[in-house]
């Protein structure tokens, strides 16, 4: 069985965290996907850029539509995810349309974030 | 101010959208490409009364505001998240291909220059930024307006423009929009969404939704100006040059469209002679090209309409037929409501009050323009025409509960006075 992990966070208090405590968080999140990827936990892992880079895309009468922002409706739910490769957000915009949920619901594109190459990884 | 000062000045008004477009492609950067740029114009204001203007000032402005990035990013701290971006393969080939664009003669940079501004403003109007975020950029990096001049035209405060500009600005760098001409296959969609920005621009510039400003001329002209800039860079597309026209022959009335004491002035008691008619005459000549261009679209149609207006000497002359007859093809090709009260209104001219008020009774009982302002304004007109002036004076009640700005209400507590009613008290601001 597999389980997506989704970490919720007030991303408007972020701005208000110091150099030392970003430092200290981030070698808590490295400790922690070490440890997951050594138990063998881990499958994949990211951290997102914050919802102010995310667009929405909805595929309606074979019109792909996009719109700045998260997608925000909370009478939809995640129902899963794929984690793509795309040379920019022209092409990650045009799969996200083949996505056949984006017919009915939405899908959200969020860039994912550049971590260090020496950051763990698990096998993949 | 030296004749080098002068010179400096020129050069920059003149090109700095073009010298943002280029720096933003060899940085890869808008923010960082602003910022290098403000550094070497610097420079210039120092070194060029020193040592005189370079031959090419362009040229010489680029090179130095690329230098001044390469070095910023080499000390300050920005330099390990833009590492890995300057490294990448793209900017690789970007190097090389400054390298060669500096090897050749730099008057042959003119069609590199123009691709650079197609690019930037198709970044600038990219369907995933809030259209707010698109019409800011654009008039901040192509416009060339300053973030508190934009504010003020947008009636809110500078640091929420500011903001609003920091915000577009992360999402093109982390999001990756790209900078570059759309694909054929999607380029049609996104030439719109770049003329429904500049529109959106004139149209705020044309009439402010609320405030004592009815004409906000600045805005206007930008947009006017963004418009023939894209007639230039896509020369083979019919929107753009239908855009162009429409809002020129809007903005030839746009002296006779508010009278003396700013209240809107209705096209039938326009003073014709105020009208630009240089102007028009561009406009026409736009219309009639976008049509051999490519069947008629939005913009043509709307254009059109406005050059059938624009060639009537008198109110009078206006060949109402012809323009109810453009309504109703706009109508069949965009239906909206507020096309239809147009298209009824026109009805009317041709046809008699009657026909155009059995129309707007038809689109009021569909209940789409509940609100609008126009609406019962029209209805109203047509009442007053048929003589039916109690009727009138309650239509234009309605209308009067429902406008925006004072020069509106103004025009229509005048009539409302014409056909006897009593005026509305003064609303609240």
């Amino acid at each position: 069985m597999q389980y997506l992990l989704m970490i919720y966070a007030d991303e408007s208090r972020m701005k208000d965290v110091t150099p030392a405590d970003r430092e200290a968080m981030y070698v808590e999140y490295r400790a922690l996907t070490d440890s997951l990827i050594k138990s063998g936990h881990m499958r994949a892992g990211d951290a997102l850029q914050p919802t102010s880079t995310a667009t929405t895309v909805r595929v309606r009468d074979g019109k792909t539509l996009t719109t700045d922002g998260p997608f925000a409706e909370t009478k939809e739910q995640l129902g899963g995810y794929y984690l793509v490769e795309a040379k920019d957000l022209d092409e990650a915009t045009k799969l996200a349309a083949r996505i056949p949920g984006a017919r009915q619901g939405s899908i959200e594109v969020r860039p994912v974030m550049q971590l260090p190459p020496d950051y763990p990884r698990p096998q993949r | 101010m030296t004749v080098e000062g002068d010179a400096v000045a020129r050069v920059f008004r003149a090109e700095r959208g073009r010298l943002l477009a280029t720096l933003i492609r060899l940085l890869g950067d808008i923010d960082l490409a602003e910022e290098a740029l403000a550094i070497a114009l610097e420079a210039a204001l120092v070194q060029w009364p020193a040592e005189g203007v370079p031959d090419n000032p362009r040229a010489w402005l680029i090179r130095a505001a690329r230098n001044k990035a390469v070095d910023r990013l080499r000390r300050g701290a920005l330099f390990q998240e833009k590492r890995a971006a300057l490294e990448t393969q793209a900017a690789r080939d970007e190097e090389e291909r400054l390298d060669r664009e500096r090897a050749r003669r730099e008057d042959a940079e003119g069609e590199s220059v123009e691709d650079d501004r197609l690019r930037l403003i198709f970044t600038c109007c990219h369907p995933s930024l809030a259209i707010e975020a698109q019409v800011a950029l654009t008039l901040r990096t192509l416009g060339g307006l300053e973030t508190e001049e934009i504010a003020r035209a947008f009636l809110v405060p500078p640091p929420t423009m500011a903001q609003r500009l920091v915000r577009a600005k992360t999402k093109i760098r982390e999001a990756r929009i790209p900078y570059r001409v759309p694909e054929p296959g999607d380029l049609g969609e996104r030439v719109d969404a770049v003329l429904a920005v500049i529109y959106l621009i004139f149209n705020e510039g044309y009439a402010a939704s609320s405030g004592e400003a009815l004409v906000r001329g600045e805005l206007c002209g930008e947009a006017l100006r963004l418009g023939r800039l894209v007639v230039e860079l896509l020369p083979g597309r019919p929107e753009p040059r239908a855009l162009l026209a429409l809002m020129l022959l809007q903005d030839a009335r746009r002296a006779a469209r508010v009278g003396p004491d700013g209240e809107v002035v209705v096209l039938e008691e326009q003073d014709r002679a105020r009208w630009d008619r240089a102007a028009i005459a561009e406009g026409a000549a736009l219309v009639e090209e976008a049509l051999r261009l490519g069947p008629p679209g939005f913009y043509a149609l709307q254009a059109a309409i406005a050059a059938v207006h624009g060639q009537a000497a008198r109110a009078e002359d206006t060949d109402w037929r012809q323009i109810a007859g453009l309504y109703a093809l706009l109508l069949q090709a965009h239906p909206s409501p507020v096309v239809a009260l147009n298209h009824a209104v026109a009805v009317a001219m041709a046809e008699g009050p009657a026909e155009g008020l059995r129309r707007i009774d038809a689109i009021s009982q569909a209940g789409a323009l509940a609100g609008y302002y126009l609406l019962p304004a029209a209805r109203a007109d047509l009442l007053r025409r048929l003589g039916r002036l109690p009727e009138a004076a309650v239509a234009y009640r309605l209308a009067l509960t429902l406008a925006g700005n004072h020069a509106e209400r103004r025009f229509l507590e005048r009539r409302l006075i014409e056909v006897g009613g009593a005026p509305a008290p003064e609303r609240g601001q």
